[in-house]
């Protein structure tokens, strides 16, 4: 929708606006206002309006100065403003110039340099401060929106000095009408997400210079979160919000601003799936904790020194109860990667990496709604029993208990909660109004988009080397190799075993083998957890167990030591013998099962003997094949003796 | 407040020592040492039978013409001790204890990660841990009156 609406609009001017639905609305309102207020007509510099495009609607400077003056900003600013904004040019203040001007207002109360470039990013509304008087009366209001009083008139001595008129104004103007539909209507304007952009604006640097529909996702921290029509915090999907950033253009220079630095520690969407996927890897439950060993075993396969790791951990462990949320982790993570990709690591943790910030930012994860409500209702929960959590910082680790408290808690509070997270958030971004939006935006591009490409890569790279430890080397079979058993038994696991070699077939295939591959083929039930290990006769390591659980496991083992994941997955799995047992032969180590799972143990001891037998059956033909090879060498040696020169007599 | 501050370890080694640079700091290292000695007879003076009920704050240890010196143990034998200007005569008890709170706070936060091996120096070297302990002491020791 967006890069269709994009299309309407022209690509070639200058200062095009992106006004998000938000804004859209709020700048049409007060634009309304000032129009109506002042009759319509045009201000000062009348005449010109002749040349501007029939139907246009002009606000009156009077009120226009009103409104510029109770942003509060200058005067300096509001000069610099206005000429950017084209008013001066133009000689009066169409909706361009009013829209573009706002948005330089909006841009300058953000802390940003008045220029044109500011306007292309997202940004707050403007925020007014308006006193009672007349302002109540003309820009009265959307008390949605604005909520705010006016002050004193400012542009008159403005208005003589508006002149001549631009191309692009024109331009402008043609775009901003029809720039206003275009801004997709998600729910609710008001919305306190910062959705993660820099990945998207990188990939946008390099589209068209098109202005697209605008960001609707500015952050509002005008918008009174309790009086706000907009509604739902948070739900508007955020597949939504990536595609909008993704159509959002891109045209910006570098600008230097601190506040950009931002921008690294921002999480794009995807880099957020992807940590969510490694920590549902590490901890299935998206909900509970990863503990301080686990993190720390995951986070030394980043190969980042000790000290480096050490103080991630102390930036983004916020509770400090040497556990890691999945917000945490992300954060960590996203450290990691930050570090990794040569960023150094900031004093503090940075606000978009708050685990409230994350929380709220990213309440719709995409992968589990099932888990995401849980996920988003214990979270918020979360936050207030975290203050518990220090205090018993024992019972930290036992997640049982939050989940439970946390799930009386959430019915109850979660509209509380989200409320105050929301309002939490806003005290956070009225800080740093500028800092999200224009590190979206403006910040370095190509910075955020050799970081985001790379970064991916890196951390995939990186993140490649917890997710596929080094292929153990199948013990398995080793002797048997000839089988291949593993070849025959892989099946039966689903492909997450990528990171497992077969062993070498040694010798060629034998009739037996395809014998005892059909005999196994048969039976191949996923309980056979032991069977191929046991198969194995000779190979007692416990890499056999790991290899043919039940798929749910492979995924959790590939980030543990074997031992802890033949450990897990031994009370998880089978809850029986430990799993050096498997070295055994079919023994009995049913004792603890269940009646189904002694059955199928039963049956795969049954297949194990019939395996074993297949195998004592190839053993002796291969013992068979060399005592033949033995004789035949005799032999040879026989004749090659015989064939000798006799040379000693 | 405190002009020097020292995490001693279990096996009396020091996990961190930090004085304001007034002075030679040997001297308050000195002090803290043999503070240890004070500390231990404190604990065992309380006997095995108390030791679960052996409070950590241990309060003034010994004091000299110019410093006061205060210790803090806890339930891990790791203890803390504090050297305080003795012209300081508004610090209160209770301050003292808050103090050793905090830093006992700190401390548990340094353990709680991972990546720290009981018995390392708490250290804060560019990117390291004990960076927000190290901080926390130095609002400490900034505080002074």
């Amino acid at each position: 929708m967006e890069a269709a609406a994009a299309g309407g609009g022209c690509g070639s001017g200058p200062p095009p606006l992106l006004l998000s639905e938000g804004e859209q609305q709020c700048y049409s309102e007060l634009f309304a206002r000032c129009a109506g207020a002042a009759g319509g007509g045009p201000g000062p510099g009348a005449p010109e309006a002749s040349r501007v495009a029939p139907g246009t609607v002009t606000a009156a400077a009077g009120p226009v100065a009103d409104l510029f003056r109770a942003s509060q900003l200058p005067a300096e600013t509001l000069h610099q403003i206005t000429e950017l904004c084209g008013a001066k040019r133009v000689g009066y203040f169409g909706p361009t110039q009013f829209y573009v001007a706002l948005k330089l207002i909006a841009a300058a109360q953000s802390g940003l340099p008045v220029r044109i470039e500011s306007i292309k990013c997202e940004l707050p509304l403007p925020r007014f401060m308006m006193s009672k008087n007349d302002g109540e009366i003309r820009f009265g209001n959307p008390a949605e929106l604005h909520g705010t009083k006016v002050q004193i008139p400012y542009l008159t001595t403005e208005k003589n000095s508006f002149k001549r008129m631009d191309d692009e104004d024109k331009q402008q103007e043609t775009q901003s009408p029809t720039m206003s539909p275009l801004a997709s209507p998600p729910s609710s304007p008001p919305h306190y997400q910062r959705v993660p952009l820099s990945h998207g604006y990188s990939k946008l640097r390099s589209s068209a210079e098109q202005m697209h529909p605008a960001p609707y996702e500015a952050r509002q921290p005008l918008v009174q979160p309790e009086g706000s029509s907009s509604g739902g915090p948070g739900t508007k999907p955020l597949r939504h919000q990536t595609s909008l950033i993704r159509s959002f253009s891109v045209e910006r220079e570098l600008q230097d601003n601190s506040s950009y630095l931002d921008e690294p520690w921002r999480i794009t969407e995807e880099q957020r799936e992807y940590y969510v996927n490694q920590f549902r890897s590490l901890q299935p439950d998206p909900s509970s904790f990863i503990s301080g060993s686990v993190a720390k075993n995951f986070f030394t396969k980043s190969k980042l020194s000790i000290p480096e790791l050490s103080y991630i951990w102390e930036l983004s462990d916020a509770d400090c109860d040497g556990a890691l949320t999945l917000p945490e982790f992300c954060a960590a993570f996203h450290l990691i990667v930050a570090r990794k990709n040569g960023y150094p690591l900031p004093e503090g943790l940075p606000p978009t990496l708050q685990p409230e910030y994350l929380q709220a930012a990213f309440p719709k994860p995409k992968w589990d709604c099932q888990l995401f409500d849980s996920y988003s209702e214990s979270l918020p929960a979360n936050q207030q029993p975290r203050d518990l959590n220090r205090m018993e910082k024992t019972s930290v680790k036992d997640t049982a208990d939050l989940p439970v408290p946390t799930q009386d808690v959430t019915g109850d509070d979660k509209q509380v909660l989200k409320s105050t997270v929301n309002e939490a958030l806003p005290k956070d971004v009225s800080e740093d109004p500028a800092t999200p939006k224009d590190s979206n935006s403006l910040k370095a591009r190509p910075r955020s988009r050799s970081y985001s490409s790379t970064s991916i890569e890196e951390a995939m790279k990186r993140g490649e080397d917890p997710p596929t430890p080094p292929p153990r080397p199948q013990k398995t079979h080793s002797r048997a190799s000839s089988l291949d058993l593993n070849k025959v038994f892989q099946p039966s696991v689903p492909a997450t075993k990528s990171g497992l070699l077969p062993p070498p077939p040694a010798l060629p295939p034998r009739p037996c083998p395809s014998q005892s591959e059909q005999v196994l083929e048969a039976e191949l039930p996923p309980q056979l957890s032991r069977a191929p290990s046991q198969a194995a006769e000779s190979s007692p390591s416990k890499k056999d167990v790991p290899y043919s659980q039940p798929p749910s496991k492979p995924i959790r083992r590939k980030f543990r030591p074997e031992n802890q994941a033949t450990e897990n997955q031994e009370p998880s799995t089978v809850g029986s013998g430990p799993a050096s047992a498997a070295t055994v032969k079919p023994h009995p180590t049913v004792q603890k099962q269940s009646s189904k799972q002694k059955k199928a143990i039963q049956t795969a001891i049954r297949k194990n003997k019939e395996a074993n037998a297949v195998l004592a059956r190839l053993n002796s033909e291969l013992q068979q094949q060399l005592k033949e090879v033995h004789q035949e060498r005799i032999a040879l040696e026989n004749q090659l003796e015989q064939l000798r020169p006799v040379t000693v007599l | 407040m405190a002009v020097c501050v020292a995490v001693i370890a279990k096996e009396n080694y020091p996990l961190y020592i930090r004085s304001t640079p007034t002075e030679n700091e040997l001297k308050f290292h000195y002090m803290v040492h043999t503070s240890l000695d004070v500390v231990d007879e404190k604990i065992s003076a309380m006997g095995k039978a108390l030791v679960d009920q052996r409070e950590l704050y241990l309060g003034l240890l010994y004091p000299t013409e110019d410093y006061k010196v205060y210790g803090y143990v806890t339930n891990s034998k790791v203890k803390f001790v504090m050297v305080v200007d003795s012209s300081n005569t508004a610090l209160r008890d209770n301050e003292i204890r808050s103090m050793f709170r905090k830093l006992h706070n700190s401390y548990t936060d340094v353990m709680c990660n991972p990546f720290y091996n009981p018995g390392d120096r708490i250290q804060s070297r560019f990117v390291s841990l004990g960076r927000a302990f190290d901080n926390m002491v130095t609002s400490m020791m900034i505080q002074v009156c």
